[in-house]
């Protein structure tokens, strides 16, 4: 019932462009992740939603109504908060209660509504506990239950997980993605964690510098990342970036980098064409590594094996391609040893390219408008 | 290392020593029988406790009524300074604004001038707005003192209570002054309450103001001063332990909230 507009959204901070002219739209039921390095501005926007920032510019909607001038508590949101923000004075009951003893709920269906809310996220053995004797994970489920019990249109969460340890924060994070289709409400969630990002989101909003920087569902994201910051934020180890220039030899366009020169399939040409210099991008997944020369080498590439690092479900290589360094990851029991020569092919559909200037991504629809 | 802990116990038993021993010598004096006080050689320790000194004090003209206007007037200055104090301090703890830091500097300053360089000023400005020799004009007057330590303690008590605690009320449906009024204030309440009987034992002992603004509604500290050239010695010993004894039972009760608050205070 209620999808998030934002439009043209700015808030400074003194000289500080914190939001920077955002548009977005979010669309109703929909969970939308915003990422982004500490001071790109995910926070804000999120508190903007919220009321708890006063925007200098644009407008917000909610549904049909404008909510720019609203207090939060007017807005239909609920707010789950990095810290929790637990009231320590009133038992987990009155908090889960709160938002509804403001609204003057009769006290009975309060009961009855805390007490199914309390349900859903396993707590209802801890009512008429104090916030200080709960863990950290119950404290967790306490704050999402007090946001859910006023029936929010839209969930807003500040990077809730970021206060858990490693194991909690995956349970709480499948939990979470379970809350979601059971209550129906548009969810936005804040976080700096890639993999939070990719694993909870319908729709990805990668944010640098107050802007979205790319705005798409996490797959899309991660294969085709619209700049060489997105590739480099998301995925672990980040994307490789090779700096090339092109060159035509015989008709045929040729990348030719530090210690290499590949002949791309001619399907690249709209994009290649017309430029001296491109980077291109490839996840390290995509690389395939062979320990013989192959009999075409037209598009493989000689380099030696610096450090092999198992890492359970891979095993990430730490390759020197003439000087530029390039994470490779290979199957787990693949026999590779340090000061090795392989030999590097990689599936060209997976292959990105950005201009060498702007860093943005090129495609064939980019070149042709 | 050992050196540095005897020397710390040695200096903070000859601090307690200092600032109890006086406190027992007077107690001791005002449970004397009124006989064995003026005898020669005095004992030590009196042979029988007696209340006669006590009697005798409390039934003096005037020590009553003035008992009487200085809980009146230690009363009103704790409402004085809580309202004014508390709002300021909330607002050094919670918003940026510009000259915040002289601000918070020029609190202090004001304790910066002894009282007694403002007496006469003071004096000729009560005179002119009527309120000399009133208790509400000696109330301000202790506010005032009061006031640099309420709005600091206050300040930072309310910076212990996070903020996301009144954004997540706003969130859930409260104004601003409603996740105030439900949030931050029930958390803070015992440090305002300790804060609040910090200023009624400081208005209570004050002694100075009060004997140069009031004439005739004198508070009991400036009525015994006035009175001391002339009363018996039996009188002033029980004048001094009756004055001690408030004091000393309040700051027992919030000695916890006391140091937290100091500690905080120092810390900011």
């Amino acid at each position: 019932m209620a999808d998030v507009r934002l439009e043209q959204v700015t808030r400074r901070f003194g000289s500080v462009v914190a939001v920077n002219n955002v548009d977005l739209h979010i669309k109703d039921k929909e969970f939308m992740v915003f990422l982004g390095p500490s001071g790109c501005g995910k926070t804000t926007t999120l508190r903007s939603i919220a009321g708890l920032e006063k925007i200098d510019q644009g407008r917000i909607f909610l549904g049909e109504r404008d909510v720019t001038e609203l207090p939060p508590g007017q807005r239909g949101i609920g707010m789950v908060f990095q810290s929790y923000a637990l009231f320590p004075h009133m038992t987990i009951a009155d908090n889960i209660g709160f938002g509804l003893k403001i609204k003057k709920v009769p006290a009975s269906v309060m009961a009855e509504r805390v007490n199914r809310v309390a349900q859903l996220l396993y707590l209802d053995n801890l009512l008429h506990r104090y916030p200080g004797q709960l863990s950290g994970g119950q404290r967790q489920r306490v704050a999402v239950a007090r946001a859910l019990v006023i029936e929010p249109a839209v969930l807003l969460m500040d990077e809730p997980l970021s206060n858990l340890d490693a194991l909690l924060r995956l349970q709480m994070r499948a939990e979470l993605k379970k809350l979601h289709h059971a209550i129906n409400a548009t969810t936005i969630y804040v976080t700096h964690d890639q993999v939070e990002a990719l694993s909870l989101g319908d729709r990805i909003a990668v944010m640098k510098d107050g802007q979205i920087v790319q705005c798409d569902v996490p797959m899309e994201i991660y294969d085709k990342p619209a700049n060489v910051f997105v590739g480099s934020f998301i995925g672990n180890p980040p994307m490789n970036f090779i700096r090339g220039e092109i060159m035509r030899e015989n008709g045929q366009l040729l990348i030719k980098g530090r210690g290499f020169s590949i002949t791309p399939s001619t399907r690249f040409t709209p994009i290649l064409q017309g430029r001296s210099e491109i980077i291109l991008g490839i996840r390290p997944e995509n690389f395939r590594v062979q320990f013989h020369e192959p009999t075409d080498t037209t598009n493989a590439v000689r380099a030696s094996v610096e450090v092999v690092e198992l890492l359970g479900n891979i095993r990430l290589l730490t390759i020197d391609l003439s000087g530029s360094i390039l994470k490779v990851s290979v199957e787990p029991h693949t026999a590779v040893n340090p000061g090795e020569n392989v030999w590097l092919t990689w599936n060209e559909d997976k292959l990105c390219f950005y201009d060498s200037e702007t860093e943005w991504a090129i495609t064939p629809s980019r070149v042709s408008a | 290392m050992r050196l540095r802990k005897v020397a710390f116990y040695a200096v903070a038993i000859l601090f307690a020593v200092w600032t109890i021993l006086p406190i027992v010598l007077i107690a001791l004096a005002a449970l004397t029988p009124r006989q064995e006080l003026y005898s020669w050689p005095r004992q030590f320790v009196p042979s029988t406790i007696s209340l006669e000194s006590f009697q005798f004090f409390v039934n003096s003209h005037g020590v009553l009524a003035s008992t009487g206007r200085s809980v009146i007037v230690a009363v009103a200055t704790v409402l004085i300074a809580l309202l004014v104090g508390a709002p300021a301090g909330y607002a050094l703890a919670r918003f940026r604004f510009r000259g915040k830091e002289a601000f918070r500097i020029g609190i202090l300053l004001t304790r910066m001038f002894p009282t007694s360089l403002l007496a006469i000023p003071l004096a000729v400005l009560y005179l002119k707005t009527n309120i000399y020799d009133t208790i509400l004009g000696l109330a301000f007057m202790h506010a005032a003192l009061a006031m640099p330590f309420v709005v600091l303690i206050t300040s930072s008590l309310f910076l212990k209570v996070p903020y996301d605690l009144e954004e997540a009320a706003m969130t859930l449906g409260c104004s601003r002054i409603g996740a105030f009024a439900r949030v931050s204030l029930p958390i803070a309440l015992p440090s305002l309450v300790a804060a609040g009987i910090y200023t009624f034992v400081l208005s209570w002992n004050e002694v100075f103001a009060s004997a140069v603004l009031t004439v005739h509604n004198r508070t009991l500290p400036a009525h015994i001063i006035s009175t001391l050239n002339v009363s018996p010695l039996n009188f002033k010993f029980a004048g001094g332990f009756f004055m001690i004894i408030p004091a000393l039972i309040f700051i027992f009760i919030v000695r916890r909230y006391l140091l937290s608050m100091w500690g905080v205070a120092i810390n900011k």
